[in-house]
């Protein structure tokens, strides 16, 4: 870990006025008011956290502050003037650079080609590149200005959107989400780029709802709950969990083990699993095995775009493996089996899309329950859809797991990411699976449905089936899983009991620096915390 | 003059319309716009430049006349899908419908009335050279525009500043909006482009390559050009190679017909179009999906404010 050092900023922290100021911005989409008299100063040198959950407003605010969202009311000073923001490119002049969670990048544009479009003028990629190098030397963000955007990890395109930012001499950098698609490691790199950016006088915007990193990297931070400003606070003079209170409304449950249920019998087995890429810039699956016992919950970590789809695909059955016992569920060799066939032996699957994958938008609640569930009893005869059962099968989801909805029957939707996400693992829960798959179960969900969504998971195992939770989300996996395994470039480490596992260790695994052995020689050489 | 000579010089010929329409589909498609409406476009470049060849008597007249005319059709689907962002592909379909039907209505009163051979180039040896005398330095104007069009949208698209826009703009809207890159205007220009180049290539066709107007003479040509587009995986070098390509299919066919080699004469005209199916279908089936299609090809633009 890096130290926290006084930076430059500090000291005239309090001195100067505010290099900006929102002043009572207020955003209305139709009926939803995303931001609400939000008002915030960010200083120069001054690393300012934004924190709030899925849907509080940070991504719309920033968004009004970059000048691609036109504010319904209230204004932005610059130095104490206001000014009215007609694009990007005007925000872009007055010195504001923006990191976005889902990047700007061009996939079929090299590195160079990615930063020359987003300069003025017309400097010959030559220049570009002496350049990109020059600002990679100065803040540690090494980049190959030769090669596509396709062929880079997460990190390194992150690096791109903060070179392409740090080129324009930003005096205002946002970052929004920037660690959500980072390892352990990378993130920690990203810090150290940012507090020497501060350092440097650089005021930054570091939106997040990461407790811990907004602790480890401001000093303030403006907490947004469903479009207003609730506080604003020193994150590191208040309590983890005051602030997670401040953020949700509410104290937030822990979710409990359940203790002294027994292990059965291996009900999930993959062995020597492997697919070819699907698509030209796709990941293959390599060798993958594994084994889930009844009773028990397999975590599997990894940075996104390793092969986590494809391992989904290929243990749900939307993509058949080579062999037949690739695959097995409770014994039956199922690897050229389709996703309904799998589902008829027990077998149920949850994908990281919720909408278009599990469910379709334009349709009802009944209907989407017909979906996962219409090969697996009850809601068909004859060929013939039994509407009145889906419809009661969709409303004893909706009570049992607390997804809340608008009238009776509302289309899929209409449901907020956290609600309609309870919807579809429920939909799969109340089955009572021999074997559940599940991929990213709270990727952009409200912490209160992410509790719900894991204890459920817990529970579930704790009744006799196998669960396999695939998860970017370290944190979670450790809440839930039994044994962590890693997948790094479609290959699955063993899977290591939880409790012996520390976050830098599977951190490490999921850059794929290290195997096994490596990861004990680091352990040993105090690199990483032995357990 | 040899047969064989004959049959290059024809196979330019052939080939020249189809590499203008390509070229201005590609640099539409490549700002991420599909315009299905090249052979409308290519309709009434070659009605209203054969009509304004007549009216003004004059071959450059008449080929501004028609670049002209297939701009401002071009414009109009512009206006429906940047500035209403409609469906393009209904758009597209809809603008052949429009101007096929446009074209007829303008080029009726000109029906039965000729053109003069416009001038060829002519270098005194040069020319004279026997076989590549005349194919290399005895074109006419459009052939060499043709060609340098080609060399300039390549040198454009991957040599200059604005090309890279045009190429971020095509591959993700989005996030070139988000760069504050001119996305409805670059589009705007890339549409008017390909729209003066449908223009171009369907003047040729009635003052060059017939001399004549007559309703439904483009047949097909902007079709084969929009797949030419996608066989040439959004290249200028490869769009000029499918170009003539096809065109040298088009040529030898009616050769072959001409030698009576014992196959029906539809199965031998249907040959090049067949050519064209099968070469998509094995540049499909090679690679999958992309085959460098610009990311935002076909979607509409609509950014949030």
């Amino acid at each position: 870990m890096i130290e926290m050092v006084p930076r430059e900023g500090d000291r005239a922290a309090a001195a100067p006025p505010p290099l900006v100021s929102l002043r009572g911005i207020t955003k209305r989409f139709g009926t939803l008011t995303a931001n609400d008299h939000v008002d915030l100063d960010i200083h120069p040198g001054e690393i300012h956290a934004l924190l709030g959950e899925n849907g509080a407003g940070k991504s719309t605010l920033v968004k009004i502050l970059y000048g691609l969202l036109e504010p319904s009311d209230g204004a932005i000073l610059w130095q104490g003037e206001p000014v009215a923001l007609q694009g990007p490119q005007q925000a872009r002049a007055l010195g504001i650079g923006m990191v976005f969670q889902h990047f700007s990048l061009f996939e079929n544009l090299t590195v160079a080609e990615n930063v020359a479009v987003a300069m003025p003028g017309d400097l010959p990629i030559a220049a570009i590149t002496e350049r990109i190098a020059a600002v990679g030397e100065e803040y540690g963000l090494v980049l190959d200005p030769g090669r596509f955007v396709w062929t880079l990890s997460a990190g390194e395109r992150q690096r791109i959107e903060i070179v392409r930012c740090l080129l324009q001499n930003p005096r205002l950098l946002v970052l929004d989400e920037p660690t959500s698609v980072l390892t352990p490691q990378e993130a920690e790199r990203l810090f150290v780029t940012l507090e020497k950016l501060a350092a440097d006088g650089c005021a930054i915007l570091y939106i997040s709802h990461r407790l811990e990193e907004v602790r480890r990297l401001c000093r303030t931070a403006t907490i947004l709950r469903a479009g207003k400003v609730v506080a604003t606070i020193d994150p590191r003079s208040v309590r983890a969990r005051e602030i997670a209170a401040l953020m949700v409304g509410v104290e937030i449950g822990e979710v409990k083990a359940v203790p002294g249920h027994a292990m059965g019998p291996e009900r999930l087995v993959v062995k020597g699993l492997s697919l070819p890429p699907e698509e030209p810039h796709g990941q293959s699956l390599r060798e993958v095995a594994l084994g889930v016992r009844g009773g028990e919950v397999l975590g599997i970590a990894g940075v996104a775009g390793n092969g986590q789809g494809e391992l989904f695909a290929a243990l749900s059955g939307e993509r058949l493996a080579a062999a037949a016992d690739a695959v097995r569920i409770d014994g039956t060799a199922v690897g050229l089996l389709d996703v309904t066939s799998r589902r008829r032996l027990g077998a149920a699957f949850v994908p990281e899309e919720r909408l278009g994958h599990g469910a379709v938008p334009d349709h009802r609640l009944g209907e989407n329950a017909l979906l996962s569930r219409h090969g697996t009893g009850g809601l068909v005869a004859r060929g013939f859809i039994l509407a009145d059962a889906a419809r009661k099968l969709a409303f004893r989801i909706v009570d049992t797991f607390d997804v809340r909805k608008e009238g009776p029957d509302p289309r899929a939707r209409t449901l907020s990411g956290g609600n309609l996400q309870k919807f579809v693992v429920g939909r799969e829960i109340l089955r009572e699976p021999a074997v559940l798959v599940v991929n990213q179960p709270t990727w952009g969900v409200d912490a209160g449905a992410a509790t719900v969504i894991r204890q459920a998971l817990v529970d579930l195992a704790a009744r006799g089936s196998a669960v396999i939770v695939i998860s970017q989300d370290l944190d979670e996996l450790f809440e839930v899983a039994d044994r962590i395994a890693v997948i790094h470039a479609g290959q699955v480490s063993e899977p290591r009991p939880t409790r012996e596992l520390t976050r830098e260790a599977v951190g490490l695994l999921m850059t794929g620096a290290l195997d096994e052995s490596a990861l004990k020689a680091a352990e040993e050489a105090g690199v990483v915390h032995a357990s | 003059m040899s047969m064989f000579e004959a049959v290059l010089l024809t196979i330019v010929t052939a080939s020249t319309p189809l590499l203008l329409a390509a070229l201005g589909e590609l640099v539409a498609e490549r700002a991420g716009v599909l315009n299905l409406g090249v052979e409308g476009m290519m309709a009434m470049g070659a009605a209203c430049g054969f009509a304004g060849a007549v009216v003004f008597d004059s071959t450059a007249l008449g080929v501004l006349s028609g670049m002209i005319a297939a701009v401002l059709l071009a414009s109009l689907f512009a206006f429906a899908v940047l500035g209403l962002a409609t469906n393009q592909v209904a758009s597209g379909l809809a603008l052949t419908i429009l101007g096929l039907g446009l074209a007829g209505l303008i080029g009726a009163p000109f029906i039965g009335a000729r053109r003069e051979p416009i001038a060829h180039l002519h270098i005194p040896g040069l020319t004279d050279l026997p076989v590549v005398g005349r194919l290399f330095f005895g074109q006419d104007a459009f052939v060499y525009v043709s060609l340098l069009l080609a060399l300039a949208v390549a040198w454009f698209l991957f040599h200059t500043r604005a090309g890279l826009t045009l190429r971020s703009v095509g591959e993700n809207h989005t996030s070139a909006h988000s760069l504050g890159l001119p996305v409805v205007r670059v589009r705007l220009l890339a549409i008017v482009f390909g729209g003066a180049c449908a223009g171009l290539s369907g003047a040729y066709l009635s003052l060059v390559y017939t001399r004549f107007w007559s309703p439904g003479m483009t047949a097909g040509r902007g079709w084969i050009a929009l797949a030419l587009v996608v066989f040439a995986a959004w290249r200028p070098g490869r769009a000029f190679a499918g170009a003539y390509l096809f065109g040298a299919a088009t040529v030898l066919q009616l050769h072959a017909q001409a030698a009576s080699i014992g196959l029906p004469s539809q199965t031998l005209s249907a040959l090049p179009y067949l050519a064209t199916v099968v070469a998509l279908v094995l540049l499909s089936l090679g690679k999958r999906r992309a085959v460098g299609a610009p990311g935002s090809l076909g979607t509409p633009f609509v950014p949030d404010r």
